[in-house]
């Protein structure tokens, strides 16, 4: 435990449930990204895996959701210390968009309308844990939470699950993104708190 | 600034230990940590405090730096200044409860995207709604401390004359520190003398205080969510490119 802070008590934790080191229960949905908020036409959008070997796969928005649809009930995790229960999605699994992807590679680096990138280990998309996300709460998804549609992994900070996702390019070697690259820890897994780099 | 220990020291908490506090305003003031393994910081970067309950407990939230790294008899010290979130939980106690030097951990400098390197020449313009002056004020004073001639433009978004936060100093810095400009935005209550009615920030203000996007400067908007996302969609829908606007958004949805 840390040096004690004279005269600090903290907010009343009666029933709090249990949440990762460091986070607080938020009801609101807060916005946090680098930038202006990107808006993508369905018309033009799109999702794309591309392989190490160069093959890609490609989604229109119509194709997307012709796809078998999930609907997650999950927790969600933010590095900057706020925590949402029980939010509810509809989205792709990756491993339906997987299934046909021939690849060997270890890495996934996604990247967005808008440019932010951030790379997670391939198997982390795999085993019914990473969804492509347009619902939220039973309506569209808004542009400043991700819209069209966003990566959504909740097991890991939501810095991982890109906002406007618009493909995975799939690598042999791990290749830090947007936020790692500035500092920000290389997998981020909330429950050992891997806020920053050497957490 | 200079020290023998690089950004090793970011990435573990140290103590810190309040040695002054400013008021600012009714409902901000500004805290003097000093933080002997300070390694040194960015304009535009952040700390994270953590407090600790005696039942073990702890709370930890991020501030941003609000300029240099000042020099004390005991070592460096960093500046961050608190704005009371009404019913927040550790915003109240820094204003109220912590105590001359009381210890707190920090950790730190943290971000490493929303900064401004005082070798950059661009024009630079800065957008704040309420506590969001922070980091912007960390740019400003940088911009000062460095000699830097890059041109800046700074609109300030408050509720009211009596909330600007560095009133003073601004005033100072506008008069002395040839080629910033600063404009405010007053949304409920104007001065005497200012010219038109108290209203939210729009394209109107953007385009008179700030920068044309064929001038190419660097943006940075900070403040709470929704001030933040209606300034940057007036920026990119003005024709900034939305690489050039860098934001920050502190606290609660609005
Ligand atoms: C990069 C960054 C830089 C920042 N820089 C600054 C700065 O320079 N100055 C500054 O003043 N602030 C800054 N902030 C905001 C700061 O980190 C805190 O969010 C702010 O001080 C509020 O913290 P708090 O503990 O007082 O409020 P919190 O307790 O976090 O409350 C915030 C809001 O959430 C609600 N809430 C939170 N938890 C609960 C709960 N368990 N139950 C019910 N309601 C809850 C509260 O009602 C309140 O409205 C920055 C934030 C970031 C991300």
């Amino acid at each position: 435990m840390g040096i004690v802070s004279p005269g600090f008590q903290g907010r009343p934790r009666t029933q709090e449930p249990a949440l990762p080191p460091g986070q607080y229960l938020t009801e609101d949905f807060p916005v946090l990204s680098a930038g202006p908020t990107p808006r993508v036409s369905l018309d033009t959008w799109e999702f794309v895996i591309a392989a190490e070997n160069g093959s890609e796969h490609r989604w229109s928005w119509q194709e997307l959701m012709a796809l078998p649809q999930e609907t997650p009930l999950v927790d969600i995790h933010c590095v900057t210390r706020w925590s949402k229960l029980g939010t509810t999605w509809q989205g792709v699994s990756l491993d339906t968009l997987l299934a046909n992807v021939d690849t060997g590679a270890h890495f996934a680096l996604a990247y967005s309308y808008g440019g932010y990138t951030t790379n997670l280990p391939l198997d982390d998309l795999r085993g019914g844990r990473a969804w492509v996300v347009h619902t939220f709460d039973g309506a569209p998804l808004h542009a400043e939470h991700g819209g069209p549609a966003r990566l959504l992994v909740p097991h890991l900070y939501f810095w991982k699950s890109a906002k406007w996702v618009r493909g995975l390019r799939l690598k042999t070697m791990d290749e830090p993104g947007f936020w790692e690259t500035a500092g920000y820890h290389d997998y981020g897994d909330p429950w050992r708190e891997q806020r920053y780099q050497g957490d | 600034m200079a020290t023998s220990s690089p950004p090793r020291t970011a990435n573990r908490w140290q103590v810190g230990r309040l040695v002054e506090r400013r008021v600012e305003t009714p409902t901000a003031q500004t805290l003097v940590l000093e933080v002997p393994d300070w390694p040194g910081h960015l304009p535009g970067q952040h700390v994270d405090l953590r407090l600790t309950a005696p039942d073990g407990y702890q709370a930890a939230r991020s501030y941003s730096i609000a300029g240099p790294v000042v020099n004390g008899p005991g070592g460096p010290r960093i500046e961050v200044t608190v704005q009371r979130v009404h019913d927040g939980e550790v915003s109240p106690y820094l204003i109220d409860v912590f105590g001359d030097g009381d210890p707190v951990e920090v950790r730190g400098p943290l971000g490493g995207w929303f900064i401004w390197r005082p070798e950059e020449t661009a024009p630079v313009q800065l957008v704040a709604g309420g506590s969001g002056i922070v980091p912007l004020m960390a740019m400003i004073r940088a911009r000062r401390a460095t000699g830097s001639k890059a041109p800046f433009r700074l609109i300030y978004s408050v509720r009211t004359p009596g909330d600007v936060i560095y009133a003073d100093e601004l005033r100072r810095r506008v008069r002395d520190d040839f080629g910033l400009d600063i404009a405010y935005v007053y949304t409920r209550e104007a001065p005497e003398g200012w010219r038109g009615e108290p209203h939210r920030i729009g394209l109107a203000d953007v385009n008179t205080h700030g920068w044309p996007p064929d001038l190419e400067p660097l943006t940075y908007v900070c403040g709470p969510t929704a001030f933040v996302e209606t300034v940057a969609d007036l920026l990119v829908g003005w024709g900034h490119p939305s690489r050039r606007v860098k934001t920050e958004r502190f606290g609660p949805t609005g």
